[in-house]
């Protein structure tokens, strides 16, 4: 029962979602401030590399080198972010043409390949990598088990992540300012609130969720380091974001809802299922549907009532209101 | 100059010589023989592309579909080679014909993008981005899990390894020979690029078209007062756009590979669609300043991979790339505050970039 289809995908949809997960809710803290991050690939190819590097250098319990490597991503992540910040808020750059710039920077024929190839990490396994917590007996419980106790720890912390972002946003002094930012920087300025160290911050915290989205590829899917490990999941992540309409709950839903359809393609083939082209349309299947979610999400005026912010995108010169 | 300055710093910290990396890199790109000519190889895709961006990108129509606008084309142009090529029609028509289907692909696949966003405002970033993907796996489907048209299915190496078939001879597009530094081939895609950057410059600044699509670039709102076709501007820039990248794929299976090039480590690693969009911005979204740049990044791309290997780190050439841009932009900005900056200091002194750390 625990190996047929619907129960593989769905288990392993969560853990393909995982990268995803962490990554849209990043980006959604840098949209909900106004600030429409395009180099969220770049950031997460930063932060698995060095995520993985930490790993391997770090002589300690797996547990802990663990630990330090999600951390280094994290950081790497937060500092090509602040690049990116310097440039779209204090330099008040185009944001599309800077975020696309990081993901050149950053990305799969720049700075993350440069770092791997002068610290030789390709070709060799990961020192550790994050294991299903759960003991074997509870994981072989029928359907649940691989599906919700088969995870890893990163797996369980990304749940707690989604809780304590919708927490932030909705029940939180300084959610409600996040929020007043993306949707009326002036107003927000008027009501004493820092508009640019807003913006700056979560930026910087979205930088730092995509280096941890990038670790999630290195540490525990694919504990391996490849150039362009992340095959484009930064992109689907911020689509995934509109998706999800700008909610931290939603997007638990669309990142596992893309990881199943990840999940499917390899699974079809290898138990001999045949649905017309199944190799064109099960890869191409994620990226259509982003298409056509979007296409849903902006029809018809459905954009301002789910909640875009106001002012993303938008740069915030004080003295032009 | 900022840029280079900063690439030797992230040299220098990781332990290799920045003057000699950077020689290494100048000579491969322009001074060492036959490089000028592997230079113009890489070029000619990032003009058009660059080319491509410019045209939306000045419409604020951020068309980053470059890449999958670039594959289908591709796709077109070989089938249109393939098959007229096959049926004996004389070389000229048939290099024309690749160069419509070219045109027409990338233009048609454009327009989906275009479409979703004229009709039901569908951010054009994200869409053209995943057709972007969408675009790599018919590819890659063509010539890999299927046994298209496009495929050699006969053959000894085409049981080893799945390729694309042969261009027949007429489909194979003439080049110029420069007999300078060991011959310099001028293939005919550079020759078309440029002509596409002057006819991009006529219709963006001799004519009414090119006018409203950059006032509707610079100022929807007043576009839209002024009566302007918003929707009609949108799918025709789109189209426009897709074309000219379309155009890159046509020229990279009748100029340069000969075939349809499905390989995941060969056209689809090159990423000429989005390094397109660095030419573009660097060009300021100028067609004949994008003609420029992308000689010049093609350099840089070439040298990378001429030199790649060893004693030459891997991935600098994207870091460069992204150094300079990010140096444009913000010199960019630098230069416009300046502007503000005195046009308000009369009225209020504190000036405005202070209020960040």
């Amino acid at each position: 029962m625990n190996s047929s289809l619907l129960v593989v995908v769905l288990a392993l949809g969560i853990a393909y979602g995982t990268p995803l997960l962490y990554a849209s809710l990043g980006e959604l803290l840098a949209e909900r401030s106004g600030v429409l991050n395009l180099g969220v690939e770049g950031m997460m190819l930063v932060g698995a590399v060095t995520g993985f590097w930490a790993v391997q250098r770090v002589h300690a319990a797996s547990p802990l080198s663990l630990a330090i490597g999600v951390v280094a991503a994290a950081l790497a992540g937060a500092a090509i972010a602040a690049i990116f910040a310097f440039l779209v808020i204090t330099l008040r750059a185009n944001q599309i043409v800077s975020g696309l710039a990081i993901t050149i920077f950053a990305g799969v024929a720049g700075l993350s390949s440069y770092l791997a190839n002068d610290l030789n990490l390709a070709q060799s396994p990961a020192a550790h990598q994050f294991q299903p917590i759960f003991p074997k007996s509870v994981q072989d419980w029928p359907v649940v088990g691989p599906i919700v106790f088969g995870q890893n720890a990163l797996v369980y912390a990304s749940w707690l992540c989604v809780a304590l972002v919708w927490l932030y946003l909705w029940r939180t002094r300084p959610g409600l300012n996040l929020r007043a930012v993306g949707e009326a920087p002036a107003s927000a300025d008027a009501m004493g609130i820092h508009v640019v160290a807003y913006r700056w911050a979560h930026t910087l915290a979205g930088g730092a969720f995509a280096g941890v989205a990038g670790a999630s590829f290195t540490l525990a899917l694919t504990p391996q380091w490849s150039d362009g490990i992340t095959a484009g999941s930064g992109w689907i992540a911020i689509a995934l974001v509109i998706f999800a309409f700008w909610r931290p709950e939603l997007c638990l839903v669309g990142a596992y809802l893309f990881g199943a359809l990840q999940a499917l393609s390899p699974q079809l083939q290898a138990r001999n299922i045949h649905i017309g082209p199944t190799v064109l349309w099960t890869s191409a299947l994620p990226y259509v549907m982003t298409i056509v979610v979007l296409v849903l999400a902006s029809a018809s005026g459905a954009r301002r009532r789910f909640g875009a912010p106001a002012a993303l995108g938008v740069p915030y010169v004080r003295e032009e209101r | 100059v900022f840029a280079l300055l900063l690439s030797g710093v992230v040299l220098e910290a990781t332990g290799h010589g920045a003057v000699p990396s950077f020689r290494k890199l100048f000579d491969a790109a322009f001074v060492s023989s036959g490089a000028l000519g592997q230079t113009l190889v890489a070029a000619t895709p990032l003009a058009f592309t660059g080319l491509a961006a410019a045209a939306a990108f000045r419409m604020r129509l951020f068309n980053i579909g470059g890449e999958g606008q670039l594959y289908i084309g591709a796709i077109t142009a070989a089938a249109a080679g393939l098959f007229l090529g096959g049926h004996g029609w004389p070389s000229a028509l048939v290099i024309a014909a690749m160069v419509l289907a070219g045109a027409a692909g990338g233009a048609a696949w454009a327009s989906i993008a275009g479409v979703l966003r004229a009709f039901c405002r569908t951010s054009e970033i994200i869409t053209s981005l995943m057709l972007n993907y969408v675009a790599g796996y018919l590819l890659t489907y063509l010539i890999f899990n299927s046994e298209s048209y496009w495929r050699e299915t006969s053959g000894f190496d085409a049981k080893v390894f799945p390729v694309g078939k042969d261009m027949p001879n007429a489909a194979v597009w003439p080049a110029w020979t420069i007999h300078l530094q060991g011959g310099i081939a001028i293939p005919l895609g550079a020759g078309i690029a440029a002509l596409v950057a002057v006819g991009l410059w006529f219709l963006y600044s001799r004519t009414r078209f090119g006018f409203e699509v950059k006032v509707l670039g610079d100022s929807p709102h007043a576009a839209r007062y002024a009566g302007m076709r918003t929707r009609r501007k949108i799918l025709a820039v789109m189209a426009i756009s897709g074309g000219i990248a379309g155009l890159a794929g046509a020229s990279q299976v009748g100029d340069f590979r000969h075939t349809l090039d499905a390989d995941p480590n060969g056209m689809q690693k090159q990423y000429y669609g989005y390094t397109g969009i660095v030419v573009a911005a660097l060009a300021r979204y100028n067609p004949f300043a994008v003609l420029l740049v992308a000689f010049l990044i093609g350099g840089l791309q070439n040298a990378g991979n001429t030199l790649q290997g060893a004693d030459f780190p891997s991935g600098l050439v994207g870091v460069v790339q992204g150094l300079i841009l990010f140096s444009a932009l913000g010199g960019e900005l630098l230069v416009r505050y300046r502007i503000r900056f005195t046009r308000h200091a009369r009225v209020e002194s504190p000036p405005p970039a202070t209020e960040t750390a």
